[in-house]
């Protein structure tokens, strides 16, 4: 059998690619039609929020005639979206952490949201403070977090009231062989900034001064003066080569294990834990995070979650309306805070949540004097080597040495 | 693998046949064109045919369309032309090598040669963040941020609406003022109270209807959301804008950028930044910085910087130094062992070769991405396999030369059943009569291995042996899941005790300090060249080695 191959061939491709192009022109064609009934929102978050804001985003579209697609960024959603609104293929809304808003910002990758003075007064007020940056309001809260001492309370029916009680109750434990571990605080190989936060804090370290209008101030660096060098003194003596009490040998990957393994007492985390904790028919308590006996309180680092509307979206002013009169109820909140266990940011929806999660209300209590996790660019600067001298001082480098290091490295960061 | 590799049956090589990997022999017949032109078409070759370039056909019409819609017309010229060019190709019946060569030609321009040239032109920017895109996108990034609500202002119930088509006429603001009650309309020209009797208000101020107009639903308003947050109605304080499609607020852009100075001015405070082109960002007198940057090309300075910066280049020869043994230490590590295992499996003395074999698969079957997270836990301190197995005490992750011992530990399990296997192969290919020939002339095993096995063993392994460097000396995942670069030095968080070249180069361009992108493509480019250059010497060596021994 012979055919003319070119001939047949160019002819099968010129209709696959008709056919192609046909599919293609069409496409465009029937995505027309809504598109001129209702825009197309395109939402941005990670996988266990996109569970949750699914029914209400397709509920917001329904009432408004419009489209909503909650797509989940499972890994990297902030370098993610920088990258994809830079090249113009972005989300018009994205779901994250406030202390991503610095970063952000100097991307130009979102714009302000204007919320109204009675909306405003509706959110907790360091979470309204938390998503302010340079005096304006970047993004809606929903969420609000820090960490706390979840206790077991079989082995520690008390809660310490200083980390010498601690220590001392832990070690107690560990003699009559009843637990193997002092404290369940994750350090890790490189250290890890915010969970030492509340006891650098105690200890009077600071990491970035406020300026006149309260914002934190790039130019005055805590770290690497006096204050931080004492701080990381204490820290040091709990260390591998003093106390033991903090080790490197505890990390992410297991430092919530251990504690559900009862092979310690006391577990510095946040509400994030208490899901394995209750898995795991642990009686526990949850308590503030205990400071140096004689030193300050301990603040733990307060981080709030919130929607932003990304400055190159294709439908910005239904983003803004979705960010800023929809997000903002109650409803949604509560939603959120059913898919994963943190504290509303909006009063009302808190209050909701409270009586059914007391859990909740004992984290606030820890969180009430937590210090609003800095979102200035500056900070990013601060975590690596910040976390990698912790983790050096807990191995029993010199404190002096390592934390004045630090600090060089990290002002020659910060432009 | 149906019959046994080794044992008594397995010696039916052919003698004096050609070592496995040798280049093969050039002359080709030359009459293949003319039997090529007269092969009969089968038709399951005219389908294939068909499917393939119908596939070209649709991934360039699918390409085409982000291209013209991203007004790239240089792309899309290439486009065209590569796709007519492939169909040139496969409908003639000329050119049979460019045939086979140029799909993987393609694939290498794509996936090499532009990936290489996006890098090297990237090491010459500032990209990185704060300054990823054009000054105008800077521009319009400050000024839009701005943009505060005037003091004492009020928040204004807002409706789209338009005197035309709801699709395409020109929109104005319909907005409620929350102290009168008062019904505007804006546009472009100012605020225009309208008559109450003209207007059906619902409760909470929104316009529900105006005579003249017609006023757009979320859905219409949202199409054209766009000319929405364009549109700036101007007040006496400052200008309407919306906020959302429902609520409007009189706001103000505090910052301007003006053309005269290059500069950004602040309308409240006077203050100026002035635009620094070798910075790329707006820069005040006192040195401060606007956050908003663009890229700019900053020549040499990132490769200078690697050189002449003590803080990086005093690491940095320390790191290439480790990169460097540790790829040889992996590679040479599984090669001794895969070669010695495959050199005992091969022995004809040895029985239940075939368990053995399907055991020594079994690390190289498992994903090393999970392995390796598994090996990072077995050596941890306190909680680890390794220490609670044989009661040591050892900080391995926390002391530099116990963390790199470790990492070349778990380098040489994941790695040596491949060249267990690759050395089996060529071990097959080497025939025995050889060996057996080297004993009659009376060598000890060991000679003869020395002799004849090992030479003809590294011929054919070599290039193997060299892409197994080039590819642990950029292993990643073997740090960054393990150690991260730990230990690092108390001083010095930037360098660790296993970190090589691409994990700290990872740091550096998406690490904890922001993205310098353009750091990171020059020390990019630093690695592709110490990594070229190796190979290239390795192998011409193998060359060398080739001629001696074929």
């Amino acid at each position: 059998m012979r055919i003319r191959t070119a001939g047949v061939v160019a002819l099968f491709a010129l209709a696959l690619a008709a056919s192609g192009c046909g599919g293609d022109s069409d496409e465009p064609a029937a995505k027309e039609t809504p598109k001129a009934a209702g825009g197309k929102l395109v939402i941005w978050a990670d996988d266990k929020r996109t569970a949750a804001l699914k029914p209400f985003a397709e509920k917001f579209g329904q009432e408004n005639g419009v489209t909503v697609d909650v797509q989940a960024v499972s890994k990297d959603l902030q370098t993610n979206f920088v990258t994809a609104s830079q090249q113009g293929s972005g989300p018009d809304v994205v779901v994250g952490a406030h202390d991503w808003i610095g970063n952000l910002v100097q991307n130009g990758a979102i714009d302000p949201v204007q919320l109204a003075a009675e909306q405003k007064s509706g959110f907790n007020e360091t979470a309204i403070k938390a998503v302010t940056f340079n005096g304006q309001l970047y993004g809606v809260p929903y969420a609000q977090e820090n960490l706390a001492l979840i206790r077991n309370t079989e082995l520690a029916p008390e809660a310490p009231k200083t980390i010498e009680d601690l220590v001392a109750s832990g070690k107690q434990l560990k003699a009559a062989k009843k637990v193997t571990e002092t404290l369940c605080l994750q350090v890790g190989q490189n250290g890890d900034a915010y969970h030492i936060y509340p006891l650098y804090s105690s200890a009077g370290g600071y990491l970035f001064g406020t300026g006149a209008n309260g914002d934190y101030d790039p130019k005055d660096l805590g770290v690497g003066k006096p204050e931080s060098i004492e701080a990381f003194k204490k820290i040091g003596a709990l260390g591998e080569k003093g106390e033991g009490v903090l080790k490197r040998s505890i990390a992410d990957t297991n430092s919530i294990a251990t504690f559900t393994g009862k092979k310690c007492a006391y577990l510095v985390s946040g509400p994030w834990a208490v899901a394995d904790v209750k898995k795991a028919n642990i009686t526990y308590d949850i308590s503030a995070v205990p400071g140096f006996a004689g030193g300050k309180e301990a603040q733990p680092f307060v981080g709030v979650q919130a929607f932003y509307v990304a400055a190159k979206g294709k439908n910005k002013a239904l983003a803004q309306e979705f960010v800023a009169n929809y997000t903002t109820t109650p409803e949604l909140a509560v939603a959120l805070y059913q898919a994963e266990p943190r504290p509303p940011a909006l009063t009302a929806a808190l209050d909701q949540v409270k009586g059914s999660d007391p859990d909740l209300a004992k984290f606030q209590e820890a969180g009430k004097n937590g210090q609003v996790l800095p979102a200035i660019p500056a900070m990013a600067a601060i975590w690596d080597p910040f976390g990698k001298a912790e983790a050096a001082v807990i191995g029993g480098a010199d404190p002096t040495s390592t934390i004045t290091a630090a600090g060089k490295t990290i002002s020659g960061q910060i432009k | 693998m149906s019959t046994p590799l080794s044992g008594p049956g397995s010696v039916t090589q052919t003698p004096g046949r050609e070592p496995a990997g040798s280049p093969p022999s050039r002359s080709r017949p030359s009459r293949s064109r003319v039997t090529r032109d007269d092969a009969p078409i089968t038709l399951t070759g005219l389908a294939g045919k068909v499917l393939l370039l119908g596939l070209t056909a649709g991934v360039a019409v699918w390409a085409a369309f982000p291209l013209i819609a991203a007004g790239m017309w240089v792309g899309l010229a290439l486009l065209a032309a590569s796709t007519a060019g492939l169909f040139y190709l496969y409908l003639t019946r000329r050119h049979i090598p460019a045939k086979y060569l140029v799909p993987g030609t393609l694939f290498l321009i794509a996936f090499q040669v532009f990936p290489v040239f996006h890098t090297a032109s990237t090491a010459f920017t500032n990209f990185g963040d704060g300054h990823r895109g054009s000054k105008d996108d800077a521009i319009v990034a400050i000024q839009s941020s701005s943009v505060t609500q005037v003091p004492g202002s009020a928040e204004y119930a807002l409706s789209i609406a338009t005197k035309g088509d709801p699709v395409t006429g020109p929109l104005v603001f319909l907005v409620t003022d929350p102290g009168t009650g008062a019904v505007s309309v804006g546009d472009t020209g100012g605020l225009r109270q309208l008559d109450a009797a003209d207007v059906t208000v619902a409760t909470g101020g929104k316009v529900t209807a105006a005579d003249g107009y017609t006023v757009l639903n979320f859905g219409q308003a949202s199409s054209r959301s766009r000319e929405i947050t364009d549109l700036v109605v101007p007040t006496a304080g400052g200008a309407l804008r919306s906020s959302g499609l429902s609520r409007a607020y009189e706001g103000k852009a505090v910052r301007a950028y003006e053309a005269g100075c290059d500069c950004v001015r602040d309308t409240g405070t006077g203050q100026t930044w002035t635009a620094d082109e070798q910075a790329g960002a707006f820069v005040a007198a006192d040195g401060e910085r606007l956050a908003q940057g663009w890229k700019v090309n900053v020549g040499l300075s990132n490769f200078t910087r690697v050189l002449t910066d003590e803080n990086i280049s005093g690491p940095f020869l320390g790191t290439l130094i480790w990169n460097f043994a540790f790829a040889i230490g992996s590679t040479g590590g599984t090669f001794l062992l895969g070669m010695l295992i495959a050199l005992a499996l091969h022995s004809p003395r040895m029985r239940g070769t075939n368990l053995y074999r399907v055991l020594l698969v079994l690390p190289y079957a498992m994903p090393s991405f999970a392995m390796l997270l598994a090996w990072r836990d077995m050596f941890n301190a306190d909680f680890g396999l390794i220490n609670s197995l044989f009661g040591l005490d050892v900080d391995w992750f926390g002391q530099a030369w116990t963390a790199r011992f470790a990492v070349i530990l778990v380098q040489l399990w994941l790695g040596y059943p491949y060249m267990f296997l690759v050395a089996t192969g060529a071990l097959q290919a080497i025939p025995r009569e050889l060996t057996e020939a080297t004993s009659v002339d009376g060598a000890s095993p060991w000679q003869s291995f020395r002799a004849v096995t090992l030479p003809l063993l590294l011929v054919a392994l070599s290039p193997l042996l060299i892409s197994s460097f080039a590819f642990n000396f950029n292993n990643f995942n073997a740090i960054y899941l393990t150690t991260e670069g730990a230990p690092f030095p108390a001083d010095n968080p930037t360098n660790g005790a296993t970190d090589l070249l691409i994990t700290y180069t990872y740091r550096l361009a998406f690490g904890g300090q922001g993205a310098q992108f353009g750091f990171a493509a020059a020390i990019s480019l630093f690695i592709f060249a110490i990594v070229a250059v190796v190979s290239a010497v390795s192998f011409r060596r193998t060359r060398q080695q080739e001629e001696v021994y074929a």
